[in-house]
């Protein structure tokens, strides 16, 4: 283990190895599709061919004869979910809609759309039996883009669909919002330089290595548990029992291990289905996902079409930026619009602007969460039409960004002030970064830059910290640990306990063994929950010197705890260490257990920033993008576990650039997705990409007691931007389209050089 | 044809007369093991559904994810790719094999101490073609090993970690650790 290098704590800052890490490198952590038990049955999904089509109706019972098929259920056997807007987790939830996603009732809207569940002694049998499903479809014409989906007189997805603005007509724009300050025209008017661009972004998948899994077990006395691999454990109950019409006492939700999930594991796919097919077969049921099925049927991020215009003085002051931007949500209403909007310009302090944002339906798969949700679309325009105005400012594009940086009292896109950040720290470690003292040379290379913001969600966690007889503690939350927060949650501990990080177990625990902690997500593990152990630890510290002023008969005020031991002023009494202390808790009082619950709201009360630093070089003939070099730098606020917070910080500028060059999802003219395996769904392997450098900036987060900002997200949001202004740099050609891929590279180039020739032969 | 039993809690064996299965014999991380399978069932659901070695991972069914490797008489095989009928005779090593009893191998330890797992789903896969590839070059170079791990994808860490625990694992392997 390494030394604390912060100076002011003697865990926090070092690098012990994770408590689960020893179960991971051995294959002994039973992630979700592991589990198996007694009797148990398996499941598979019939999913819609079409992408949108009515379902005139269902027929089962030929693939109910075949031998070993257990049970098979539809929509007809869901309850009537409210059509209500409902706050679950990170984001609004509607149940109506959520269960229609589960099983398609009447319309299936996406390909792939659930449309029925069989329950069978093998998997194989379990698929072999969905071919003797009989479907009657009507199909209708697919609607795919968001320009497609505005259109006067497009298909409606949802008849009963309705916007503020459109009153009583049926449409696919599910919402329209829009964030403004001051006086957008006369700041556009008053700049020197204005640039207005459109971008197109694809949809992409969060790409997690696991796919869905669920495991439903439903006794004969109503009690139900189901084991899966979620972001959410306490999202999925409530989820589940929205959608079955069930209290969420009656379900108990164990989250296993999970392999990834970037935000797509925090809702519900598989997990109703496992309770209702364990129900009505009296068995345990086990469903586990097919890669195509994954990226089919669950939540990829929206697709997006973006407008901006922006303008500066000539010395580099920003005076103006108009917005406009829609989102595909997928079939169902709920894209992350509203977040891009309010993060495409957090970083600047900007005084007028006007941002539209659009919520589109289209027949796609409903969107999920993705890492930063809808801000790394955002930045793809705002970072890179920035890095035009610095150039046509003849600033370097950092410098750009600190004179017109967002700082402390900065008033926020929604309003309200920034309490201290740490955005120019951001840039400027980039700016000392070797990476960018170093000098580029070599043809057809190019050298980009790119920030991003992206906030800390608070929400609600619950912690509890045993002192155990023998001086050492366990941590229990209700978080998700998905890259490294056990260990996290462990250090916090031991910090305040004045033990070793090896003393201290952490556990995840189920929904029944821990106080409600909302979703791994948002950046707001390691903040909110970590500031619920933190207080809990304090809480059983507070309770150890009360025991130590009892054996002492003194007053728990004259206790002191320092490096380890409690003491008192007076005769004869020696200082004694927590192991001391601990093993004399049966004789002063019984166990102690801290306890602490947190609930921290307000938007972007401690938000995170990145910058990202990429050299690339493109091969003129063919488009394709090779990263030579990766820099990124991010405020961590303070690093618990430095380790972790550089891997949160190299996995999200990966995801980000193969957002940035290769990912996307391809349908063709009848809605059918195309490219449903990871040969296709091309991500980054390790071939692609150089190591990845890192800068922590550690500017503490003045709302919580450890100055910890989340890490989990914001690394993402700039690296497309970053590659833009990058192939700029390389081959003059802007880039407005994501993927930056072979083919759209290519022909960016080759137009560049057409109208280049037209100018030259013009002049002649 | 078959009557639809009732349910009787015993509905894991009772699919027999759907498929007949087959007898293999094989080495498995040094022991020989028998399992019955069917013809249809892939080598990596007959490590994880019949042998409970769930170390193995599936991601993709289609061998381009690489969770589900294991070394099969010295080469990384997708097990996701290849039956379990075709596993008699051959010599086997899943992750669960890859520790000498309570020792961790190099690797393991490395991947701990670099932090190189997140949610740790495909490490087994990575540890298992890092093996095989410190197995016939015990030096490689970065490049070498982003060449034999390229058909192993993770999308939690980079791969910066990984490859600087395979490159300090073949240091630690190379000082005799």
């Amino acid at each position: 283990m390494s030394e604390s290098k912060n100076g002011h704590y003697k865990v926090i800052g070092t690098r012990p190895i994770r408590h689960d890490g020893v179960d991971k490198v051995t294959g002994r952590a039973k992630y979700g599709a592991d589990y198996a038990f007694p009797g148990m049955l398996f499941g598979k999904v019939l999913r819609s061919p079409h992408a949108h089509a009515i379902i005139k109706s269902i027929n089962v019972e030929k693939a109910l004869k075949m031998p070993g098929v257990k049970a098979i259920v539809t929509s007809a056997d869901l309850p009537e979910a409210e059509d209500s807007t409902q706050q679950v987790g990170e984001a609004a939830m509607n149940p109506r809609y959520l269960s229609m996603n589960i099983l398609a009732h009447q319309k299936a809207l996406y390909d792939g759309h659930a449309i029925a569940a069989v329950a069978a002694t093998s998997p194989h049998i379990a698929e072999e039996a969905l071919r003797l499903i009989e479907v009657d479809y009507e199909v209708l014409p697919p609607v795919m883009t968001v320009d497609d989906a505005m259109k006067k007189n497009a298909p409606i997805l949802l008849p009963n669909l309705r916007n503020k603005e459109e009153g009583d007509n049926p449409t696919n724009v599910a919402n329209h919002l829009q964030f403004k300050r001051g006086d957008t025209k006369a700041g556009l008017a008053a700049a020197d330089f204005v640039v207005e661009r459109e971008f197109h972004t694809a949809m992409v998948h969060q790409g997690y290595i696991e796919p869905h899994n669920a495991v439903g077990i439903y006794n004969s006395d109503g009690q139900g548990t189901i084991y899966c691999s979620t972001q959410g454990a306490f999202d999925v109950r409530s989820m589940c029992a929205q959608v079955l019409g069930i209290s969420v006492g009656k379900i108990k939700v164990v989250p296993a291990e999970i392999g990834g999930g970037f935000g797509g594991k925090t809702t519900i796919y598989l997990e109703p289905l496992s309770l209702m097919l364990a129900k009505k077969t009296g068995h345990p049921v086990k469903l586990v996902m097919t890669r195509g099925e994954v990226l089919r049927a669950t939540g990829p991020t929206s697709g997006s079409k973006i407008k901006i215009k922006m303008g500066c003085t000539r010395d580099g002051k920003i005076t103006g930026a108009e917005v406009w931007m829609a989102y595909e949500a997928g079939a169902f209403p709920g894209s992350p619009v509203g977040a891009g909007a309010m993060c495409l310009l957090a970083p600047y302090n900007i005084d007028n602007f006007q941002i539209d944002g659009y919520d589109v339906v289209v027949n796609r798969p409903k969107t999920a969460a993705y890492r930063a949700p809808g801000a790394t679309n955002a930045a793809m325009a705002s970072e890179t039409v920035i890095d035009e105005l610095a150039e046509k400012c003849g600033m370097d594009p950092i410098d750009f960004r600190i004179a017109n940086a967002a700082k402390e009292g900065t008033a926020q896109i929604v309003g309200p002030p920034y309490k201290r950040i740490g955005f120019i720290e951001t840039v400027e470690a980039i700016k000392n970064s070797p990476h960018y003292k170093s000098a580029l040379t070599g043809k057809n290379r190019g050298r980009g830059v790119a920030a991003g913001f992206w906030f800390n969600a608070g929400m609600q966690s619950s912690a509890t910290v045993n002192i155990q007889t023998d001086g050492t503690a366990s941590v229990i939350t209700g978080s998700t640990d998905i890259g490294g927060s056990r260990a996290a949650m462990a250090m916090i501990t031991a910090e305040v306990l004045g033990m070793d990080v090896t003393d201290v177990r952490p556990t995840v625990a189920d929904t029944d063994s821990t106080g409600h902690t909302d979703v791994t997500g948002g950046s707001r593990t390691t903040f909110a929950t970590g500031m619920a152990v933190y207080n809990a630890a304090q809480d059983a510290l507070r309770q150890l010197k009360e025991r130590a002023a009892k054996t002492w008969e003194k007053k728990p005020e004259d206790v002191k705890f320092e490096d380890g031991k409690f003491s008192a002023e007076g005769e004869g009494i020696k200082p004694m260490t927590v192991k001391q202390l601990a093993s004399r808790l049966a004789r002063t009082g019984g166990p102690i257990t801290g306890r602490a619950q947190v609930s921290t709201g307000g938007i972007g009360v401690g938000p995170a920033f990145a910058a990202t630093l990429v050299d690339v070089e493109v091969d003129p003939d063919t488009g394709k993008v090779q990263i030579l070099r990766a820099t990124v730098a991010q405020d961590a606020g303070t690093a618990i576990h430095p380790s972790y917070v550089e891997g949160q910080m190299q996995g999200g500028t990966s995801q980000g650039l193969g957002w940035a060059l290769n990912e996307e999802y391809f349908y063709d003219s009848k809605g059918t997705l195309k490219n449903i395996g990871l040969l296709d769904y091309r991500m980054p392997t390790c071939l692609d990409l150089p190591m990845i450098e890192t800068a922590i900036v550690e500017i503490p987060n003045p709302i919580h007691p450890l100055g910890v900002r989340g890490v989990g997200e914001v690394s993402i949001v700039p690296p497309p931007a970053a590659v833009a202004n990058a192939i700029y740099k390389a081959t003059g050609v802007r880039m407005t389209e994501l993927p930056m891929s072979p083919p759209r590279v290519l022909k960016a180039i080759l137009e560049h050089r057409r109208v280049h020739d037209l100018q030259a032969a013009a002049a002649d | 044809m078959a009557q639809k039993a009732k349910s009787n809690g015993k509905v894991n064996g009772h699919h027999a007369h759907h498929a007949h299965k087959t007898r293999v014999e094989a080495t498995i991380n040094g022991e020989m093991v028998e399992f019955l399978c069917e013809p249809r069932q892939s080598m990596l659901e007959v490590l994880r559904d019949v042998l409970e070695l769930t170390g193995s991972k599936e991601g993709c069914l289609t061998g381009d994810c690489g969770a589900c490797s294991v070394i099969i008489d010295g080469r990384t095989v997708c097990s996701c790719l290849m039956f379990g009928v075709e596993a008699a005779g051959k010599n086997i090593t899943t992750v669960e094999g890859l520790a000498d009893g309570a020792k961790l191998h190099p690797l393991q330890q490395k991947f701990l101490e670099d932090a190189s797992l997140q949610c740790g789903i495909c490490t087994p896969g990575f540890l298992m073609s890092a093996k095989a590839l410190l197995d016939r070059n015990p030096n490689p170079t970065e490049a070498e090993i982003r060449y034999a791990l390229a058909g192993n994808l993770c999308r939690c860490t980079g791969y910066d970690k990984i490859v600087h625990a395979v490159l300090d694992a073949a240091k630690a392997m190379q000082a005799g650790g």
